[in-house]
C-alpha cells in the first residue's frame, strides 16, 4: 500500500489543477487568476462570518437551556413540597435531559471556535499570498508581453491554485460541520417548542426523546429525588419555593 | 528542502534529512489505515503531523510556493483516510 501522503498529494494536486481554469485568452489569464483569488478571499470572509453566526446561535441556545434547568429545578421542589412526586420526577427527568444537551452544546461551541480560528489563519495566509501575486503580476506585466509574463509567474499561479484549493476544502469542512450542528440545534429547539421540556402538564413520556433520556437519566433522578426528599422532609426550607411560579403550588394545596 | 502542506494549517519547509523519517511515519499511517485500526491511526497520524510541525519551518504568509507533499487536515478521521485509498474522492468539494 502506498503511503497516505503520496495518495493525498496526488488527489490534492489533481484538484488544485482544476481550480486553475484558464481564461480563453492567455494574455488575460493573470488578471483572471487574480480575480478568482479575490473571490476566494471573499468566500473565506463569508465562511468566517457564517461560523461566528452559528456559534452565537449555539451560545444563545445554551443560555436558554440553562434557564430551563433552573426553572425545572424550582418546579421539582415545588412539586415535591406539594406531594406531587410524579410531577417532581418528570421535572427532574427533563432537567437531566437538558443537562445532557448542554454538554453536547459545549463541545460543539469549542469545535466551532477552533474552526473559526483555522479559517481566520487561512484567510490571513491567502490574503498575504494574493497581495504578493498582485505585485508580481504588475511587475512582470510592465516588463514582458502578456504571454511571457504568464510563463514568468507560472509557479506563483500554481502555488496560489494550491492555496485556493486548501482554503476551498476548509470552507467545505466548516460548512459541513456547521450544518450538522444546526440540525442538532434545531432538534433541541423542537424538543423545547413541542413542550417536552417546559410543559409539565403534558402527559409524562409523551415524547420519545424524553423517554429514551429517562432510561439513562433514571439514576441521576433517583439520587436527586433522595436529596430533595431529605431536604424537604427534614423541614429545611427550599429557597426556590415561592419564587416565580407560585400559582401551581397554591392550587395543589387547595386540591388537597 | 522539501515543502509539505498540512491542509488547513499551511506549508512547512523540511530539511531533506527529516524527510526519511517523514516517509517512515507515513508508512505507519498507511498500515494503520489498512488494518482499520482507529487507535493506531490516531497515534501514527498524530506523530506524522507533529513531525512536520516540529522539524519544519512555516512558510511565510506572503510566500508562494508549490508543495512537494500534501497531508490531510489534522482532524482527519480513519474513515476519511480510508476513502483516500479507496479512490472515492477523499477530497470533497
Amino acid at each position: 500500500m502506498a503511503g497516505l501522503m503520496s495518495r493525498f498529494t496526488t488527489l490534492f494536486k489533481v484538484k488544485a489543477n482544476t481550480m486553475l481554469d484558464k481564461a480563453e485568452d492567455p494574455g488575460q489569464t493573470l488578471d483572471y487568476s487574480y480575480q478568482q483569488q479575490l473571490e476566494m478571499l471573499q468566500k473565506v470572509k463569508r465562511g468566517v462570518a457564517d461560523v461566528v453566526t452559528a456559534k452565537k446561535r449555539l451560545q444563545l441556545q445554551t443560555a436558554k437551556l440553562e434557564e430551563s434547568v433552573v426553572k425545572l429545578d424550582g418546579q421539582a421542589r415545588q412539586a415535591l413540597a406539594g406531594n406531587r412526586e410524579d410531577l417532581a420526577r418528570t421535572a427532574l427527568e427533563r432537567k437531566a435531559l437538558i443537562q445532557g444537551q448542554l454538554q453536547g452544546l459545549d463541545t460543539q461551541i469549542s469545535a466551532l471556535e477552533q474552526q473559526q480560528q483555522n479559517l481566520v489563519d487561512q484567510e490571513r495566509r491567502l490574503s498575504a499570498k494574493v497581495e504578493s501575486f498582485r505585485t508580481q503580476k504588475e511587475v512582470v506585466k510592465a516588463q514582458y508581453s502578456a504571454a511571457e509574463a504568464q510563463v514568468r509567474i507560472g509557479e506563483a499561479t500554481t502555488g496560489l491554485g494550491e492555496e485556493m484549493s486548501d482554503v476551498g476544502l476548509a470552507l467545505q469542512r466548516a460548512q459541513d460541520k456547521t450544518e450538522q450542528m444546526q440540525a442538532r440545534a434545531a432538534a433541541v429547539n423542537e424538543l423545547v417548542d413541542t413542550g417536552a421540556i417546559d410543559d409539565l402538564t403534558a402527559p409524562a413520556g409523551s415524547d420519545l426523546d424524553a423517554q429514551i433520556a429517562a432510561l439513562t437519566a433514571g439514576n441521576q433522578v433517583d439520587a436527586e429525588m433522595a436529596k430533595l426528599r431529605a431536604e424537604v422532609g427534614s423541614g429545611t426550607p427550599a429557597p426556590e419555593i415561592g419564587q416565580g411560579a407560585a400559582e401551581p403550588a397554591e392550587s395543589q394545596e387547595e386540591s388537597k | 528542502m522539501t515543502v509539505v502542506r498540512i491542509l488547513g494549517s499551511g506549508q512547512f519547509r523540511l530539511d531533506d534529512g527529516d524527510v526519511g523519517r517523514l516517509n517512515d511515519l507515513d508508512n505507519a499511517v498507511a498500515a494503520a489505515v489498512a488494518a482499520g485500526d482507529a487507535a493506531a491511526f490516531g497515534q501514527t497520524f498524530g506523530a506524522l503531523i507533529a513531525h512536520v510541525r516540529e522539524h519544519g519551518a512555516a512558510v511565510a504568509d506572503g510566500e508562494i510556493v508549490t508543495s512537494d507533499h500534501v497531508l490531510p487536515a489534522e482532524d482527519t478521521t480513519l474513515d476519511e483516510a480510508r476513502e483516500a485509498f479507496s479512490g472515492e474522492g477523499a477530497i470533497p468539494g
